[in-house]
């Protein structure tokens, strides 16, 4: 059936930052499909040039509000790993312990307040609160937690405080760590029910075959740190990041697209799942389970699915570090003093929506002299429209609405953080 | 009717936003009392005409000019959400350097794809009836400031120093800790939260009604920090009002 059809969805609502998606199709014949990116470019790399490494983090965690956490992670990293900083095994857990808070954070506020509208067929959270009250105010008590818990370590969840290189500012109590632990206990309840909830829900069928890619460790499931890890086979160093993201500028996007082996390859929670299923915590195995997923998952819009798996797995993981920080006790530690020496890392960590890399050049004056920030989003821009060109040709002919409404959902099950991805890399010029 | 509330960003992280949603989790109340009618971070239904209007974000480049004027004729209240709207926040650190030179080290010879300029905060393009000061803005703060505007009173934003609120909480100081902060020319308000998590001010909240900056420099001069090193500390969130003067 010939089919015209033309989609120019302006500032995609419910995603972070500003998105345009822009389909063409004339006589059944799809001729554009783009996704445009529209935010302003925040330059942060340039940002850091000059500045001294201890506001690298500070600064980049403001590249965006959700993934904070991650953010002020990956630059710690990349200057631990720039200035040979090693790490206390106190500072590991409190630092696992954040990345779950603010995983269980971003997975909440994206499958219940971002997501979950579009399958209750209302257009926000707000009117959600009328027909599904139980599962907002779920969603708001999980919310409430995950914060909480970033700011017992962190003094707060956007923008966090107390990390820094080496360490921390500020340490919590034991006494703070047992209360975190009691409300997670309680918080299995909410998975279970969450469980409950989206697995009857109507998740759109499709499957594109696509090359995932995530860090992988021997024996964990990996958020911090970790090889660069291929569904398509391969192993490679962080510090090699650049051999597969392979950054590159379009025109119709303030963000650079990246590609692979294949046209794209897709980073987050379902490329996690897809490369680390096996470490995944039990509860989180039968979550994917009863949710109808199992790896490889080809389904982009399983990517939320994959989520309420992670979800699950960061409140059992949250509490496994609680149990050990409870067994030794909190101990003030001596903080990093810069040796006068400087040098080049790279940082890497899993943050909600895939691999993030920061990658610091700093002199021997403690000055950034070059920074690199490779966000997910931007990796996962190349997927979204190969998606969106294998899905709309076998839609077309369901009509605009339909169209539009899944490719919106398409965009949004990628969960876009596009405020992160428009602040760019260093391109290096000879 | 209620009165219709908005949310629009520019140049931002979509922190402040995130934390007006955090808000919500202790204070659902708010809900019943304002509709809110613009938010498309969280929203997809889309409205006209507000009550109040709350920016995030700085403004950097001209075609953002005359989005932000056009909300600012349908907005009855205006008012700066953190510190990118109001001060212009760590999007203004680039001003320190030539425009140039940042947008060819992020975009290389593509750099006139992109366009920008030196960002600015909300007030160097409209008038500004009211902000809310931070980086993120804080929860119980934004909550006050809106119960004040819907009752058309003056939002009860501190000006004295954030040293006040910081011997308050009885924390020992950082510079008596070998450390430094900027809390002696910044304006209180948020619990002196950095401090208090062993880490100095780092000005986000914006400076008091005539700050003694000279003398600000030349304590952290005599703490043994560097020219540059000042300088930095100064521009985290500072740069916009430095650059301009
Ligand atoms: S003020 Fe800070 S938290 Fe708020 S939008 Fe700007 S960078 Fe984000
Ligand atoms: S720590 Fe900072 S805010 Fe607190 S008293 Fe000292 S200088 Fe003032
Ligand atoms: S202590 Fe200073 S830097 Fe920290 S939140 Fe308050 S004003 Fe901002």
């Amino acid at each position: 059936m010939a089919q015209n059809l033309h989609i120019d969805i302006h500032h995609i609502t419910r995603v972070e930052g500003h998105g345009n998606i822009v389909v063409n199709a004339k006589n059944g014949v799809l001729e554009e499909c783009r996704l445009d990116i529209v935010e302003t470019p925040r330059f942060f790399e340039a940002l850091l040039r000059g500045r001294p490494y201890t506001e690298a983090s500070h600064i980049t965690s403001r590249i965006c509000g959700i993934c904070a956490v991650g953010h002020a992670t990956a630059s710690l990293r990349a200057t631990e790993h720039a200035l040979g900083v090693a790490l206390s095994e106190q500072t590991r857990l409190l630092r696992d312990l954040i990345f779950f808070g603010e995983m269980l954070d971003s997975h909440v506020l994206h499958t219940y307040m971002l997501i979950a509208p579009d399958f209750f067929g209302v257009g926000s959270v707000i009117p959600l609160a009328q027909v599904a009250a139980n599962a907002v105010l779920r969603a708001l008590r999980v919310k409430k937690l995950a914060g909480d818990l970033c700011a017992v370590i962190g003094g707060r969840h956007t923008h966090p405080i107390a990390m820094t290189v080496g360490g921390f500012t500020h340490l919590p109590t034991v006494e703070e760590i047992k209360a975190l632990r009691e409300r997670l206990i309680l918080a299995r309840k909410d998975m279970d029910d969450t469980i409950t909830l989206f697995k009857t829900l109507p998740w759109p069928r499709f499957k594109r075959e696509t090359e995932y890619i995530a860090l992988s460790k021997p024996n964990e499931y990996a958020f911090i740190d970790g090889a660069i890890t291929s569904t398509d086979g391969g192993s490679w160093d962080v510090t090699d990041y650049k051999t597969i993201t392979n950054e590159h500028l379009v025109q119709h996007s303030s963000s650079k697209h990246t590609k692979h082996k294949r046209e794209a390859y897709m980073v987050g929670a379902l490329a996690r799942f897809n490369v680390n299923y096996n470490f995944l915590h039990p509860k989180a195995k039968a979550a994917a389970q009863e949710l109808g997923m199992k790896p490889v998952c080809t389904n982009p819009y399983f990517n939320s699915a994959a989520q309420i798996v992670e979800m699950v797995h960061s409140v059992e993981g949250a509490i496994t570090v609680c149990d050990e920080l409870i067994a030794r006790g909190i101990k003030p530690e001596k903080p990093y003093t810069f040796s006068g020496k400087g040098g080049a890392g790279v940082g890497a960590c899993e943050v909600p929506r895939g691999t993030l890399y920061h990658d610091y050049e700093i002199g021997d004056d403690g000055r950034i002299v070059n920074a690199n920030c490779i966000i997910p989003t931007g990796q996962n821009l190349a997927n979204i429209e190969a998606d969106m060109r294998a899905l709309v040709p076998q839609i077309l002919d369901q009509g605009q609405d339909k169209v539009t409404l899944a490719l919106e959902m398409l965009v949004r099950a990628y969960d876009p953080c596009i405020s992160c991805s428009v602040h760019f890399l260093s391109v290096k010029f000879v | 009717m209620k009165p219709q509330v908005a949310f629009f960003d520019f140049t931002s992280c979509e922190g402040c936003q995130l934390t007006v949603v955090d808000s919500l989790q202790t204070h659902l109340d708010l809900l019943d009392m304002v509709e809110i009618v613009q938010f498309r971070e969280a929203m997809s239904e889309r409205g006209e005409d507000y009550a109040v209007a709350f920016i995030e974000g700085s403004i950097t480049r001209e075609s953002d000019e005359a989005r932000l004027k056009e909300i600012r004729e349908r907005a009855a209240v205006l008012v700066a959400l953190g510190a990118c709207a109001h001060i212009g926040g760590v999007n203004a650190i680039k001003n320190l350097a030539p425009l140039h030179d940042v947008r060819k080290y992020v975009y290389g010879e593509r750099a006139e794809w992109f366009a920008t300029y030196a960002a600015r905060p909300i007030s160097a393009v409209v008038k500004v009836d009211a902000f809310i000061p931070g980086c993120p803005i804080d929860r119980e703060e934004f909550i006050r400031v809106v119960n004040a505007l819907l009752r058309g009173i003056k939002p009860p934003i501190p000006d004295y120093p954030m040293c006040v609120e910081c011997k308050l909480k009885e924390n020992v100081c950082l510079f008596d800790k070998g450390g430094d902060c900027l809390g002696a020319i910044t304006r209180a308000g948020c619990g002196a939260i950095c401090p208090t998590y062993g880490d100095g001010c780092e000005g986000c909240r914006g400076l008091i009604p005539n700050p003694n900056r000279d003398s600000m420099q030349s304590v952290l001069a005599a703490r043994g920090l560097t020219p540059q090193d000042v300088m930095a500390r100064m521009t985290m969130f500072g740069s916009y009002e430095i650059s301009k003067a």
